[in-house]
């Protein structure tokens, strides 16, 4: 088992690095930075001098293999347009970033499972149906279109909650609503089909004909095997919501990750958006081998295969 | 009736239980403007950045040697008392005394000298080479006292030093560089920054020991709290419920929309769009390279339509390749009318009667008024290829010389002078795609002469050469949408950098 968990970490970083190097050619090719950092302002004598300033005047893999081996021993590099280390800018960030996924995460899950489960019990009952509707828009309606229609109920026209920002503990309200209304949906669903599947086997029908009671039915012994598709994808989710909120985090403006790489990208900031590529490869890396760990302890027959 | 039932208890529930009713303010009360921008300003070292909102704030705490009043065009006053030319290449400037830095430091001619000494050293990375390339050093001739020596003679000079090079505490920039004054921004200027969470929040307060002949005196608001909000929509919605009092950059169709609900203002500004033809590009084998294409191009694209369709507001339909507002920037130049006829009749002079297929990169444009464009050519038989691009990919092909033509924009850095766009494109360097020797001399002649008369000349020629041989179609002049509080007076500038220190409340 640490084998094989050894090995998948191995192979995990091997798909950071490839990551990281076909991200880090393929900036290059969305146009020349040294001419994006000199901004709309720039005349060719200035993009001329921060080519050179930068040193992207070497050839793109000598510059690749120095920022490998400078983020090797932890050094990110300085960000170009805030002239601090990169490690500042992230640093200044990921709490936002992280604050608003995990909670988010939770509040999907919290709702998601039970609600999947209570579907499972009653197919095309009301629930169900409520489930259904729930998971439809949440597929369906853009996430910038419901964080403005929250801002204007919650936040224009009833005033309970500040309209953006994060400067109270109150910011986050909608946006962890909304955001974790994209998760629902999907962990939903799963945990639904799971138990649909789980409820129809021998061993249920063979656990209810013992005598148990139904909530250990269900939660001893249906929800343990329905659940191990949910913990993948839960892992998937997560990443997804600490990655993925650029959305969100506009339209709240939170001044998070998602913000941070969008307008990294826009102005051509090289070391910020590297850093960033490395880490959310990273963040996917550890919470997929996470998931494998934990369904291998709830399934022994996951134990030793791959 | 149920909705409204049910929307009001969860209203009610809601409130009770979260207690988080935070009712909306306006700025007035409290004497305090709420602004909001949708980019998040950079580190406030104006040396190092380009950005208009980290400038913005930056004027506000900082101050140069000199100020412009732009509604009268003269140069006043401010750090230094009064200046001038004591040589082709120098200057010397009496400076002023008793002037406060934030921080308690009195202001002498140690930080001007090690300011500018500074910030003109490569090392340093100043943003934009042709903000400090004219100076060559700078002496302290006594306390209060400077010399400045020039690299080259440069009519942009006194423009530079009118707040574009503002002036740091000498101890403090030797002591923590230039991530010091980005951290801890210290100035002379009428606000002082008090509180900072970068790319969120900043929060100026007027600063008490601000000397009082400065040009940005008589500041009336107490407080100013900027923060960053991307999405405009947000942003409208703040406005809405007083939580805001400025906010700006509204594009046209959303300034009709909110007009009437509150007070929009539209403002020209210094920034100009334009198409650039290269008749040297694809070996000079491209049509444009003929000037009665390039006039039969803009005889053919309805301009006045576009303007009105797309930049409403203060734009105007340009005939020269720079703004009406700028000094040299004659407008007795040949203009070309709306006539697709006329632009007909020159293509088959030019023997493309049956028209032709030209290439177009656009970047920082918007793709409707590229369309516009394209559709007006095609009724003269010329296909427009629209190759929209990011900004640095797109002047990286233009550069290159591997497209004909270009459709962009240009600042000028909010600086009425000529000088900051013509020889840019005309004067011969690696952004002009003309290469018309007489009108790069000219250009560098007017940009070096200290004869304002001489330079008006010169420009005046160049101007008019340009529009003769139609180098460029320019477009329009862009405008600003301002969203303001119905209780804020403001004015606007075509430099696009707000006054707060002049804003006041109804």
């Amino acid at each position: 088992m640490i084998q094989f968990i050894l090995k998948r970490l191995f192979v995990a970083l091997c798909v950071c690095v490839a990551v990281s190097a076909i991200s880090f050619a393929l900036m290059f090719l969305s146009g020349d930075p040294a001419i994006a950092i000199a901004g709309s302002g720039g005349r060719a004598e200035d993009a001329e001098a921060i080519r050179i300033a930068y040193g992207f005047d070497r050839p793109i893999p000598i510059q690749y293999l120095d920022w490998v081996w400078s983020a090797m021993r932890g050094d990110f590099g300085q960000s170009i347009y805030f002239n601090i280390p990169v490690s500042e800018v992230i640093g200044n960030r990921i709490g936002v970033t992280l604050k608003l996924g995990i909670t988010a995460f939770l509040v999907a899950l919290v709702i998601a499972v039970p609600l999947g489960i209570a579907a499972a019990l009653k197919p095309n009952g009301l629930i169900d149906r409520m489930a259904l509707v729930i998971a439809v828009t949440g597929q369906a309606i853009p996430s910038f279109w419901l964080g403005l229609m929250a801002i204007v109920v919650f936040g224009v026209w009833y005033g309970w909650v500040p309209i953006s920002g994060a400067q109270k503990w109150q910011g986050y309200i909608l946006p962890v609503l909304v955001l974790s209304y994209y998760a629902i949906p999907a962990m939903m669903r799963i945990t639904r089909s799971g138990m649909i599947g789980v409820l129809g086997s021998e061993y249920v029908r063979a656990a209810i004909a013992k005598g148990l009671p139904q909530h250990r039915v269900i939660l001893g012994h249906a929800l343990r095997n329905a659940v191990l598709p949910l913990v993948s994808l839960a892992a998937v989710q997560l990443g997804l919501l600490l990655s993925g909120s650029i959305v969100i985090e506009s339209v709240f403006a939170l001044n998070g990750m998602g913000r941070l790489a969008w307008e990294s990208l826009l102005r051509s900031d090289l070391p910020v958006v590297q850093a960033i590529i490395l880490l959310l490869s990273l963040l996917y890396v550890v919470l997929t081998t996470a998931a494998d760990i934990v369904n291998a302890l709830l399934d022994p027959r996951l134990r030793g295969t791959s | 009736m149920r909705i409204t039932r049910l929307s009001g208890l969860v209203a009610l529930v809601s409130a009770a239980a979260l207690g988080l009713a935070d009712p909306a303010f306006a700025g007035k009360a409290e004497n305090t403007l709420n602004v909001a921008f949708a980019a998040e300003p950079e580190p406030l070292d104006t040396y190092k950045i380009a950005g208009r909102e980290g400038l913005i704030l930056a004027r506000h705490i900082y101050d140069g040697l000199l100020y412009k009043d732009l509604d009268t065009g003269e140069f006043k006053p401010a750090l230094a008392e009064s200046w001038e030319f004591t040589g082709p290449l120098t200057m010397e400037f009496d400076l002023r005394q008793g002037v406060k830095f934030h921080n308690g430091a009195d202001f002498t001619a140690d930080d001007v000298v090690s300011t500018l000494n500074k910030v003109i050293g490569p090392e340093y990375g100043t943003r934009y080479s042709i903000s400090v390339d004219w100076i060559e050093s700078v002496e302290k001739l006594d306390d209060f006292k400077v010399r400045i020596n020039m690299a080259k003679p440069f009519a942009g000079a006194v423009e530079m030093l009118a707040d574009a090079l503002p002036i740091y505490p000498h101890e403090f920039f030797e002591a923590e560089g230039s991530a010091g004054i980005a951290r801890t921004p210290i100035g002379t200027g009428p606000y002082k920054l008090v509180e900072q969470e970068p790319g969120v929040r900043y929060v100026l307060e007027r600063f008490s020991d601000h000397y009082t002949e400065s040009p940005k005196g008589d500041a009336s608001i107490d407080t100013i709290v900027v923060r960053a909000i991307p999405e405009m929509n947000t942003q409208y919605a703040e406005l809405m419920a007083g939580d805001l009092d400025w906010i700006w950059r509204i594009p046209p169709d959303q300034a009709s929309r909110l007009e009437g609900r509150t007070q929009i203002l539209s403002a020209p500004i210094m920034r100009i769009s334009y198409v650039g033809f290269a008749p040297d590009s694809l070996g000079g084998e491209s049509p444009i390279a003929q000037q009665k294409v390039r006039q039969a191009l803009i005889h053919a694209t309805n301009r006045g339509a576009i303007v009105e369709a797309f930049a409403g507001g203060a734009s105007k339909v340009l005939n020269t390749p720079c703004n009406p507002a700028q000094f040299g920037c004659t407008q007795d130049v040949v203009s070309y009318d709306y006539d697709p006829e006329k632009a007909k009749s020159l293509l088959a002079e030019a023997g493309y009667g049956d028209g032709f297929e030209l290439e177009m990169i656009f970047a920082a444009m918007p793709r409707p008024t590229a369309e516009a464009i394209a559709a007006d050519l095609a009724n003269v038989g010329v296909t427009l290829n629209l190759n929209e691009q990011q900004y640095a990919a797109g002047v990286g092909q233009w550069r290159k010389k591997e497209v004909p033509s270009f459709y962009s924009n240009w600042g000028s850095y909010g600086i009425g002078d000529v000088v900051f766009i013509l020889s840019n494109f005309f004067g011969g360097g690696a952004d002009d795609l003309v290469q018309d020797q007489e009108l790069a001399d000219w250009l560098n002649k007017a940009d070096t002469a200290s004869d304002r008369a001489e330079r008006e000349d010169l420009y005046a020629k160049a101007v008019k050469r340009i529009a003769e041989q139609a180098y460029w179609m320019p477009m329009y002049n862009f405008n600003v949408n301002y969203g303001l509080s119905p209780d804020l007076s403001f004015t606007p500038h075509p430099d696009e950098f707000a006054r707060w220190w002049q804003a006041s409340w109804k």
